[in-house]
């Protein structure tokens, strides 16, 4: 990534360091700031909750339930009492840590198994890719759901959950990228010089099969944090005490014609940080492809 | 051809064979009594220990896991789904029967009202690059798959529903055979909703398909000898164009099944997705078995159609 590449294009010899190039391409593209800047909100948010939130996001109040947004509850109050306001900002601890978490495993686990159906090849490819496709015959959401019922709902049951609907997309993409380097000769000297099979994955495969992988976290993030809001609000995901964007609107759906904020306010959140991790991946491919290495 | 065609149905067999394992496997992994994959827990708390050994050896779980999954799956071969837990002792077969036509009906709608609209906006967008309708209808296309189809749903109720007073069907759902009037009504809203991801994925995706298409030197020369912009568009782009954006359209096929579980729940809707959200919920775990088999089915079938119709588009393919 740091080396300086130097490249003539027909009479101009551009000369861009590998990452400047990157920054230039991802910083030139609108949308793609916008996402970051959505993203860094969130992380801030999701960090300092404590200090942001104006009330404790459990702390129910029935003398003051159903309150439209008002100076003292900003984005008015739950069918229990609760602090909407705070209860967003909260959820975007929930979101982020099951997002995290589910495509951190997802990541790992997939790469992990297109690694190894990619370099052996033969009847191993063919025994972890028939299984994937025996999962990505099932939609992702009912893998998921199905999953959460039967371990049970809770945070770390979310994430499994999640994870294991989202395997197959990586096993995939680490598959076919790994099948085209290893074609590279310098695999081929690698083994030669008496490197093991698995040195060879990890210190030559991985690093070069891994930029588009880049761009599918970033993307997969999304579609996680998308995909805990749809379980929570089916109800089958996030208990409904912890403060969860998808179980919110599913709690504000039954006041959505007398106090619609409940709803709208943790929908709008979902659609802006969803939106943010999208048009940073969208960037991110962008500044990332190789096809554009060494030019502007 | 006719090989292809068997090779890909048996291939599609073995992943619906695997599909069967892995199911079976997750459902193994309920904590507690073995017997709740059956009968509702508060039922089997109430058994007396010889009624709990009689259900046991009902259920053949007494014997093996493999023994357990090739009398189920003996069982589903033989077109016998299981009895669901919640609803009476009633067949899977008969459940699942009732509220699948449901589904294909809305699916249906909302996969070939996605299609058409997601590759006409595409193929707009390339045609007229850089212009500010393009610029429109790519950002819209952006907040078309970030939006969560439960909020979806619940935006256009508010506004339609609440705000402007139209389409205040009794709501749920009334089958168009019964009437046919009150049941346009009320599919309007969950269709398009179910048709907001394909239509703004395949925007996306034959947008920089058809891009690509148009730069090449046969849309040129098509140009240059005075071809008519819609001949060019209908005969040369979209057809070259559509190769990429068919592999899309196999995929929206699972992601409509996906999306009918959300928003059939959103619009209180009896069909397959709603059936799913509630055996989930209600621990009736025979029917969520049998309908996550029967929906797979249908997208392996849907996938294996998209996979034969490459020939149609690019007939230099040609079935090894």
């Amino acid at each position: 990534m740091t080396t300086t590449t130097e490249i003539s294009l027909g009479k101009t010899a551009v000369q861009y360091s590998e990452g400047r190039r990157i920054l230039k391409v991802f910083f030139g593209r609108k949308l793609a700031v916008i996402g970051l800047v959505i993203i860094v909100l969130l992380i801030i948010t999701a960090i300092a909750a404590p200090w942001l939130a104006p009330y404790n996001p459990y702390t129910t109040d029935v003398a003051h339930r159903l309150q439209s947004p008002s100076t003292q509850h900003l984005l008015g109050t739950d069918s229990i009492g609760r602090d909407i306001l705070s209860r967003v900002i909260y959820g975007a601890r929930t979101s982020l840590l099951v997002g995290l978490g589910a495509v951190g495993l997802a990541t790992l686990v997939g790469q992990a198994l297109g690694l190894i159906a990619g370099y052996f090849g033969g009847l191993v490819h063919h025994i972890i890719m028939r299984l994937i496709d025996a999962l990505m015959a099932i939609p992702m959401i009912l893998i998921a759901m199905i999953l959460a019922s039967v371990l049970g709902g809770g945070i770390r049951n979310v994430i499994l959950a999640l994870a294991v609907g989202m395997v197959s997309g990586h096993c995939r993409m680490m598959c076919a990228q790994v099948l085209s380097v290893k074609q590279n000769d310098y695999i081929l000297a690698g083994r030669a010089v008496g490197m093991s099979n698995l040195r060879l994955m990890l210190s030559e495969i991985m690093p070069n099969a891994y930029s588009p992988l880049f761009i599918v976290i970033t993307i997969g993030l999304g579609a996680a944090i998308l995909a805990e809001a749809s379980l929570s609000y089916l109800g089958i995901g996030i208990p409904i005490t912890i403060p969860s964007w998808g179980g919110m609107v599913n709690d504000g759906q039954k006041y959505l014609f007398t106090n619609p904020i409940i709803a709208f306010a943790p929908g709008v959140a979902i659609m802006l940080t969803v939106f943010g991790f999208n048009m940073m991946g969208d960037g991110l491919r962008d500044a990332l492809d190789p096809r554009l290495r060494g030019v502007i | 051809m006719t090989a292809y065609i068997v090779r890909r149905l048996l291939m599609g067999l073995l992943v619906l064979l695997l599909v069967s394992i892995l199911i079976f496997l997750f459902m193994r992994l309920l904590p507690g009594d073995p017997l709740y994959l059956f009968i509702d827990p508060t039922s089997v708390s109430q058994l007396t220990h010889e009624a709990r050994q009689a259900l046991m050896h009902q259920y053949g779980l007494d014997k093996s896991l493999p023994a357990q999954y090739f009398s189920w799956i003996g069982g589903v071969l033989h077109g016998d789904l299981g009895v669901s837990s919640s609803t009476n002792g009633e067949s899977v077969n008969k459940v699942i029967a009732s509220r699948i036509p449901t589904t294909f009906y809305l699916g249906t709608l909302a996969f070939v009202f996605g299609s058409v609209v997601g590759i006409t906006l595409g193929t707009v967008c390339a045609l007229r690059r850089g212009k500010w309708i393009d610029t429109v209808l790519t950002v819209i296309a952006n907040i078309g798959i970030t939006l969560p189809s439960f909020f979806a749903g619940i935006l256009l109720i508010y506004i339609f529903t609440y705000k402007l007073g139209w389409l205040r069907p009794p709501l749920g759902y009334v089958s168009p055979f019964t009437n046919f009037g009150v049941n346009i009504r009320q599919i309007i809203m969950p269709v398009f909703v179910l048709s907001i991801f394909p239509i703004a994925s395949l925007t996306r995706q034959s947008r920089s398909s058809m891009l690509e298409v148009i730069q090449q030197d046969y849309i040129r020369t098509a140009w240059a000898k005075g071809l008519r912009e819609r001949l060019i568009v209908t005969r040369h782009v979209l057809k070259n164009g559509l190769i990429p954006v068919v592999t899309t359209m196999g995929l929206q096929v699972s992601l409509i099944f996906g999306g009918s579980v959300i928003v059939e729940t959103v619009f209180n809707i009896p069909g397959m997705g709603r059936l799913m959200r509630d055996a989930v919920f209600g621990s009736d775990y025979q029917v969520a078995q049998a309908g996550v088999l029967i929906i797979a089915a249908v997208i392996v079938l849907a996938n294996i159609l998209v996979d034969i119709s490459y020939g149609w588009f690019d007939p230099r393919i040609r079935y090894g």
